[in-house]
């Protein structure tokens, strides 16, 4: 098979797994699919140290650097904002908490 | 560089991994393990390449993402959970702007080397390098409108509507160009032309809408990232950004459709006719208003309330005085619930988060869907900082920016009140009927303040 045409099948099957593995999702979750999702392209970050360790060239290395930084902060930023928004959802007894501890 | 068969293998995991993180992310017991697996297999993922390629510059690369992970770590730990869809929207940002560079990157590496790697390659630079620029100015811009840097009402200028197609018509002409004659110069055009189109793209959105440019702009740099590791030959790339772009892009249209609006009418419905455009002007017809006590009276002697929260509550911080407030009444026998409209708060789900991180019971949380049928059983309506998703605009009057939004039916409830800080029309831009109606009563002032005036005076009955 002609190496474009595996690259165009792998395109394709992706995107209907994409599509099909996040169609159940309730309006709840809106925000925080939106920002895992932002997270995992942060793996931008691998093609940035990939091209930035294979330059001789000084500008080349200083562009790469501010891809790493900038992939870098898309990544890790990404999911630790959705795990402090996923803290949220963590189900709460249901017994009553005291009032007046969290109203300061 | 060919890279060994193990470390495709590992690329494949990770790559499954991300659609299992994608999975459990779209359901509420299992989202925080999906995003832990995301986040291993894509630190995992980053790792890979200090083992079988041969990199140079180790410790510089080291610093960056040291100093990356450090700006990411800091903005996501400080940032309020009221700012979440601007930091969303910076973060998604500067990961278009990465994907931007590598590709212009990548070119250099062809140019210099003048090898010819066929026209597909240069056309997916061509696009990498211009829709990871849109992203990341149009993050930028939807960044500027949620941080009350600028203005979140729609700005267009007279031209905008053939700036727009010209500047989309000279990046697909340059990128052909890019396929005959490769030079740097081309493709920092087209990079800089990618910014014009995502400013271009996000300015004539309202305020209202920005939330659904946020998604989409997540899909775009999803997809930018797709046509990266095409450039790269790399698979785990094309499968992240495929995922992110598919997902991302269907999940748009999810969000749209839960506000009752198409995308396209939102990108572009100001550009055809200032459709999004509300009157934005303060009215001075009369209204009923009323004080602290009043409004304690008709809440501790109804026997079913129903609270809309919206925006102005978190804004206020005071959902930690809501949710005192319910507890007394809760003590009255009073039954209460939340209805949380789907698009509460600026985000879809934004609303949520916020409730939950001030402790009030998941239980007490209603969907639209569930509630709507209720509010005529409800003696009272509390409105606490919302306005758009209320306004009955949206089924009475064609033509209003929010027309055929789905609302909560807050206008059935035997008694309104209104906890308002003035009379300015909400986020939308437009005024509320609800306001003038003769069974709303409207509490003026800061939420916080209000509220714990109306808790004190509902303890003191």
């Amino acid at each position: 098979m002609d190496e474009a045409v595996v690259w165009l099948t792998i395109f394709i099957l992706s995107v209907f797994v994409g599509i099909e593995v996040i169609s159940k999702v309730s309006s709840t979750l809106h925000t925080p699919l939106m920002s895992g999702a932002n997270a995992i392209h942060g793996v931008i970050l691998l093609g940035a140290i990939i091209v930035t360790g294979s330059t001789d060239n000084n500008l080349a290395l200083a562009v790469g650097l501010v891809a790493i930084v900038l992939a870098a902060i898309n990544m890790v930023g990404g999911f630790l904002v959705t795990d402090r928004m996923l803290q949220m959802f963590v189900r709460k007894k249901p017994a009553k908490q005291p009032a007046g501890e969290a109203g300061k | 560089m060919t890279i060994p068969v193990w470390a495709q293998l590992v690329y494949l995991a990770a790559a499954v991994c991300f659609i299992l993180a994608l999975k459990g992310l779209s359901g509420p017991k299992t989202a925080r393990n999906g995003n832990l697996i995301g986040a291993v297999a894509a630190v995992v993922a980053c790792a890979l390449p200090f083992f079988y390629a041969d990199l140079d510059h180790v410790p510089l690369i080291l610093a960056a993402v040291a100093v990356g992970t450090a700006v990411g770590v800091y903005g996501a730990r400080t940032v309020q959970m009221t700012q979440m869809p601007q930091m969303v929207a910076l973060f998604n940002g500067v990961g278009g702007g990465a994907a931007a560079l590598v590709a212009l990157l990548e070119l250099n590496e062809v140019v210099s080397t003048s090898a010819d790697p066929g026209w597909f390659h240069l056309v997916a630079t061509a696009f990498t390098i211009v829709v990871g620029s849109v992203s990341f100015a149009g993050s930028i811009i939807t960044f500027a409108k949620l941080q009350d840097l600028m203005t979140s009402r729609p700005v267009i200028f007279p031209g905008l509507r053939f700036v727009f197609p010209i500047a989309l018509a000279a990046a697909v002409v340059l990128c052909a160009r890019l396929v005959i004659d490769s030079t740097m110069l081309i493709g920092i055009v087209l990079a800089l032309l990618g910014l014009l189109i995502g400013v271009l793209l996000v300015l004539p959105v309202g305020g209202a809408d920005v939330p659904i440019v946020i998604s989409l702009l997540n899909a775009f740099t999803g997809l930018s990232v797709a046509a990266g590791g095409y450039v790269l030959s790399n698979t785990l790339l094309l499968v992240a950004g495929t995922l992110v772009g598919a997902s991302g892009t269907f999940l748009t249209l999810l969000m749209a459709s839960a506000m009752g609006r198409s995308v396209s009418n939102i990108m572009f419905g100001a550009l055809k006719g200032g459709s999004t455009l509300g009157s934005g002007v303060a009215s001075d017809r009369p209204v009923k208003s009323a004080n602290a006590e009043d409004i304690a009276i008709l809440l501790a002697y109804a026997e079913r309330v129903i609270i809309v929260p919206g925006y102005g509550l978190a804004v206020a911080q005071a959902q930690h005085t809501l949710r005192e407030l319910v507890d007394v009444l809760g003590e009255r026998g009073i039954e209460v619930d939340y209805a949380i409209h789907p698009v509460a708060g600026r985000m879809p789900g934004h609303m949520n988060v916020l409730l939950a991180e001030a402790q009030v019971p998941y239980e007490q949380l209603k969907e639209m869907d569930d509630i709507n049928g209720d509010f005529k059983n409800a003696d009272v309506c509390l409105v606490v900082g919302a306005n758009d998703v209320v306004n009955p605009a949206a089924k009475t009057t064609p033509g209003a920016p929010i027309y055929g939004m789905p609302i909560l039916n807050a206008d059935e409830a035997k008694q309104v009140i209104f906890m308002k800080r003035s009379m300015r029309p909400g986020f939308a831009g437009i005024e509320n009927e609800l306001l003038f109606e003769p069974t709303t009563t409207l509490f003026f002032g800061d939420a916080k303040e209000s509220l714990g005036k109306l808790l004190n005076a509902v303890k003191a009955l």
